[in-house]
């Protein structure tokens, strides 16, 4: 029982993970029909954004609320603008073109942004910056406090990662379906030439949803990176798909679809590789994907239409 | 007369290439052969993921697990089977005759993984494909690593030295040839028609599901004749040589010289190869410049260099096409 109910904290903790990152594949995927490969790589600059923020403001030493609050925020703008950038110079002119063109732009992206933080650190720039390839520790923005009720183990990190994860996708829900942005965005999702039509800056509408999906993508980072202590450039790969994964169980497209699929996958995953298949646990995922594709090609909540000529 | 048309055309390329492939193994410096049986390797991989990408417009990026199916299978067999003489041949024979074996099962088993794949996820379209097939070569990957027969993340070492130059170049001409008859017969029209518009083709009457999957078989066979001859080469099969990095490069190879075009795999192929051996020296950068150059050529050419056109549809050399594809098969 013991190891069932830490399995499902364990679970939840990574599961709500992986449903941020999904959201913003979900969101992009809802307004340009596109698999943003280079989300996860987004994400690793998150987190590194936040190990440079950390150092900067000397978090590591001496570790404060307000500080942590100014490294979050400030990591979820610098991604934010980032994804601005890579829609407006990488997928932008490709918009009308084939989709096979944008994905492997996509791809293009994601492998510039991997192996660009590989290289060596330019000298004299006073930061290590391209980090390099070997693994950096995340400073701890709080002191860790641990509680073991029945048995099991729970630290503050798994409580503040889970409620900032749902505070976040609760603010999510509500500008999707309250805003003004919101109502573009799923116009422009449903059909955006009729949505530009009917006088929404669908550039903007774009942009801005880069821009929020991305911005979760720094959060996820920071949340992973703050309990999890090492950053490396190839971080994203793994997580991005595991999370795309999680956005396709649910359906992609599909705001809510994305956060169970997330959740189900964080504790499908926790679940097998505890109990059976431990060694297996990068596998776990795409054996989940290639099972709901063939059993439900469209995902949990999404419907499918079909094609026309 | 037709039959023995027929049989002649389909050996004229190794007929030619054979001796021309054991000069070229006579002259070279080994140094010189490992570049160019690397490329040959290259070109094997390109050319294939091109009758899949390039012929029938589904985008798979998961080449590379296909080559690892192959090669574990030859490295398997080889390792068994080396030394062991067959009756009636010298040693140095026999060992060629159980590579030849070696490669063929690899290629089997790689055909079966294609089918394997295949059968269910080619009913997906675009994007969902490529995700299944990265996901796949994931698994394969996660497979290897953890089983003991396998050798695990240490790989299968000690493996003879049987890729030569007359190896790969025959590899290589068989790979051409097989994806430039393709494309001439009644299946590579039905898989062009599935690459122009999918819905029309059905429509027309052409089975999808069932031409995509064929080109994907013959695809995998051919990567896994790849994964079987760059383990002899390295004379060590670990999951590292095929992870997705390595499938996304074979992907530059295919999309920098044109979704479609052969030649263009080839020249693509080869360029690339011989390139990455100058970059040696700076490899840190190597994956750097791969992504760039991705990402402006989309920009500026979405459809490759050649595009769907044949090396000789731009270039028009001396005596047309019969010297052009003869010149093609001489990597």
């Amino acid at each position: 029982m013991t190891e069932f109910l830490q399995h499902l904290v364990n679970g939840l903790s990574v599961g709500t993970i992986y449903a941020l990152i999904a959201l913003g594949y979900t969101m992009v995927y809802g307004v340009l029909k596109l698999i943003n490969f280079a989300h996860g790589d987004v994400y690793m600059v998150g987190a590194f954004s936040g190990f440079y923020l950390a150092n900067a403001m000397g978090v590591g030493g001496s570790p404060s609320l307000a500080k942590a609050l100014v490294v979050f925020v400030g990591s979820m703008i610098i991604c934010g603008i980032l994804g601005v950038l890579i829609e407006r110079f990488a997928y932008r002119p490709l918009r009308h073109r084939a989709r096979l063109t944008s994905l492997i732009t996509a791809i293009g992206v994601s492998f510039l942004l991997e192996y660009g933080f590989q290289l060596p650190s330019i000298p004299g720039l006073g930061i290590p910056f391209p980090p390099g390839p070997t693994p950096r520790f995340f400073p701890e923005p709080f002191t860790r406090v641990a509680w073991e009720p029945f048995g099991v183990y729970v630290s503050n990190y798994d409580v503040i990662s889970f409620f900032t994860a749902v505070g976040l996708m609760l603010l999510l829900q509500y500008i999707v379906y309250r805003t003004r942005f919101g109502t573009s965005m799923r116009a422009v999702s449903f059909d955006s030439q009729v949505a530009g039509l009917m006088g929404i800056n669908v550039n903007r509408v774009i942009a801005g949803t880069f821009a929020l999906g991305s911005a979760l993508a720094a959060a996820a980072a920071l949340l992973f990176a703050g309990s999890r202590p090492k950053v490396d450039p190839l971080m994203g790969l793994t997580l991005g798909i595991k999370a795309f994964v999680a956005a396709v169980f649910g359906g992609i497209g599909n705001v809510p679809g994305a956060m169970v699929g997330g959740l189900a996958l964080g504790l499908a995953e926790e679940y097998v590789s505890g109990y059976a298949l431990s060694s297996y646990r990068d596998g776990i995922a795409f054996a989940f994907l290639i099972i709901v594709l063939l059993v439900r090609p469209a995902g949990l909540f999404g419907s499918f239409r079909p094609e026309k000529v | 007369m037709r039959p023995v048309r027929i049989v002649l055309r389909s050996a004229l390329p190794f007929l030619v290439a054979l001796p021309l492939l054991f000069a070229l193994q006579g002259v070279i410096s080994p140094g010189w052969a490992i570049v160019l049986i690397s490329a040959g390797i290259n070109v094997i991989l390109a050319v294939s993921l091109n009758v899949v990408n390039g012929f029938t417009g589904q985008f798979s990026i998961g080449h590379a697990g296909f080559a690892a199916v192959g090669a574990y299978t030859a490295a398997k067999i080889t390792t068994a089977m080396h030394g062991l003489q067959i009756v009636g041949l010298s040693a140095g024979v026999s060992d060629q005759v159980v590579f030849l074996l070696a490669l063929l099962a690899g290629m089997v088993t790689a055909a079966l993984a294609g089918v394997l794949v295949g059968m269910p996820s080619l009913r997906l379209r675009g994007d969902y494909l490529a995700i299944v097939t990265l996901g796949f070569n994931e698994i394969i990957r996660v497979i290897i690593e953890n089983t003991p027969f396998l050798g695990q993340a240490t790989g299968i070492s000690g493996l003879p030295r049987l890729t030569t130059v007359v190896w790969v170049g025959m590899g290589a001409v068989a790979t051409i040839s097989m994806a430039r008859r393709l494309v001439g017969s009644t299946h590579g029209r039905a898989l062009l028609a599935i690459r122009e518009d999918e819905v029309a083709a059905e429509a027309m009457g052409v089975d999808t599901t069932g031409y995509k999957v064929r080109a994907f078989v013959i695809a995998s066979a051919f990567a896994g004749l790849a994964g079987g001859l760059l383990v002899h080469l390295i004379q060590l099969c670990t999951p590292r040589s095929f992870t997705f990095v390595k499938s996304i490069e074979v992907v530059v190879m295919v999309v920098l010289g044109g979704m479609g075009s052969v030649t263009g795999s080839v020249v693509a192929a080869l360029v690339l190869s011989f390139a990455l051996e100058g970059l040696r020296e700076v490899q840190q950068y190597r994956m750097v410049v791969y992504s760039l150059l991705l990402i402006v050529l989309m920009l500026t050419r979405p459809s490759g260099i050649f595009g769907t056109r044949e090396i000789w549809d731009i270039v028009k050399l001396p005596g047309g096409r019969r010297k052009a594809a003869g010149a093609e098969t001489s990597p």
